[in-house]
């Protein structure tokens, strides 16, 4: 279930009212940091191959424009934060990356995403088999009204794999991934909803890991969780980047500072600046990035 | 945070402001107590020294609580960080006001082994360098700090030559050498005072421009 609000259709184009910067010369390429300049950085993060490329997307809700001309590279094994006041677009690409935007009546959309080098727009391609690979995490955890085992063996249930020891070793190597293993092996066949709200989102996670995607797509994980649950799951998602490439959309600033290695500002459905979370949190290159990122915004 | 965060940054800022400026006045009053014999002016060096070090307490504290309470990121970081090593360079430049003022008045009611004006021009040019830092953190004045790191060497020639003539005097009559070895502690704090003005212009141009200027002889050999 998504919980974004429904999107006015019928509003008129809603255009940026003070100048934007030219769309950023991408800072995403690293570049040569001397020794130690951003001892905080996962240093492998500098170098990775892309995952995700996103190829100057514009995105209309029927006639108002909800991303203009985005350019925006993730790096394999790599979280990258997107962040910005609601309604700047952020959930709308991250939609994008696993064509969940189809769903919705009247979306058009400009321009290419690729993931792992294909073109996830080009005709032919089966949405299906492509949002598999592409785990999806929302804000409010909603996990099946089944137990933990079937709510973890649903996509492998719907991939049609019957042989039981599959199963059993994707459900336990999923809990394992997720950091849910220890507190629910003795009562995998428990209903998923009995568990606290911090386990159903790991559970969520699980369930997301199980079809062993390349990539995780996250719409505010934590926002529902308390501190020690999102620490939990801010863990996890540090664990997880050794396998997986995690795109996050936070309104916690504190959170994209702590679990992402590049992050991504945006406001009005333009992307203003993306860049080493080390750099963009400490000497951001945009005023405007600065006055949200510290609070000061409007 | 917005405004109620803005009117503590800006607290800060005046109170780093009301340390410095009481630092300022230390180095005024220490570059006098050469000519006191009365001594009333290396006295009152160290009663600022006393609410200088008051400030640095207070100062440290205020950042402490405001990196642990209000999470501060980008220029405001910046600021918070660089006051926190901004402040223990001025504590430590009026230590130095003291030491030199302690000097100063036992060699005030004595003929003075140095002739020229240059103790008065490593006093006013280092007290100006000190000015000017702390100017160009009020105004936000990147250029004049950077003048700051550039003086530093002037104020380093005026040691060294200060030190070849205090040698000098020393070699030359030997009932000057314990004035003279006052002397050379004097302008050794001196200069230090120079050091410390350049790491506050330093850390003001990581507050403006966020990036780090010290050691450049490291960046330069990496090229």
């Amino acid at each position: 279930m998504d919980n974004t609000p429904p999107i006015p259709v019928a509003e008129p184009v809603n255009r940026p009212t003070t100048p934007l910067p030219p769309s950023p010369a991408l800072e995403q390429d690293p570049g040569t940091f001397a020794p130690g300049e951003l001892p905080l950085t996962d240093q492998a993060a500098l170098k990775a191959p892309p995952m995700i490329e996103v190829e100057g997307i514009n995105l209309f809700y029927g006639t108002k424009q909800a991303l203009y001309d985005i350019n925006l590279t993730v790096r394999r094994n790599t979280v990258m934060a997107l962040i910005g006041p609601s309604g700047c677009g952020k959930s709308t690409l991250l939609r994008s990356i696993n064509r969940m935007n189809d769903l919705i009546d009247g979306v058009r959309i400009e321009g290419r995403v690729t993931v792992a080098g294909e073109d996830i727009y080009a005709p032919g391609v089966d949405v299906i088999s492509l949002r598999k690979r592409m785990g999806m995490v929302f804000q409010k955890s909603n996990p099946f009204p089944k137990s933990i085992y079937e709510n973890v063996a649903y996509g492998l249930r719907i991939q049609g794999v019957k042989d039981r020891a599959i199963v059993d070793e994707a459900v336990e190597r999923s809990l394992i991934g997720a950091g849910l293993w220890d507190e629910v092996k003795d009562r995998l066949h428990d209903s998923g909803l009995g568990l606290s709200g911090g386990q159903q989102q790991r559970l969520c996670i699980a369930r997301a890991l199980a079809v062993k995607p390349d990539v995780i797509l996250m719409d505010e994980p934590c926002s529902a969780l308390d501190p020690l649950a999102t620490g939990r799951i801010e863990e996890l998602i540090f664990e997880l980047k050794r396998d997986y490439t995690i795109v996050i959309v936070t309104h916690n600033m504190q959170q994209a500072a702590r679990v992402s290695d590049y992050t991504a500002f945006f406001w009005m459905g333009k992307l203003v600046e993306v860049g080493l979370t080390e750099k963009l949190f400490t000497n951001p290159r945009e005023r405007m990035t600065e006055d949200y990122i510290s609070g000061r915004f409007g | 945070m917005g405004r109620h965060f803005d009117n503590e940054l800006k607290d800060l800022k005046f109170s780093l402001l009301a340390m410095a400026g009481q630092v300022e006045e230390m180095i005024g009053l220490t570059e006098e107590a050469l000519s006191d014999p009365g001594g009333t002016k290396a006295a009152r060096v160290n009663e600022l020294d006393r609410a200088v070090d008051e400030w640095d307490l207070k100062l440290d504290q205020a950042c402490i609580d405001l990196l642990a309470l209000r999470n501060p990121i980008a220029s405001d970081l910046r600021l918070i960080a660089s006051t926190l090593k901004i402040v223990p360079e001025l504590e430590r430049i009026g230590d130095h006001c003291c030491n030199i003022a302690r000097r100063y008045r036992i060699l005030a009611p004595q003929p003075t082994v140095l002739p020229g004006d240059g103790l008065e021009r490593i006093g006013a040019e280092t007290r100006s360098m000190v000015r000017r830092a702390v100017d160009a953190f009020v105004n936000g004045d990147a250029a004049l700090a950077r003048a700051v790191i550039d003086d530093d060497d002037s104020v380093d020639a005026l040691y060294q030559g200060l030190y070849k003539d205090l040698l000098r005097v020393m070699l030359s009559d030997p009932l000057s050498i314990e004035r003279a070895s006052h002397l050379i502690i004097v302008i050794k704090n001196w200069e230090r005072i120079a050091d410390q003005a350049t790491n506050i212009a330093e850390e003001v141009l990581f507050i403006l421009e966020g990036v780090n200027v010290k050691h450049a002889y490291l960046r330069d050999s990496r090229l």
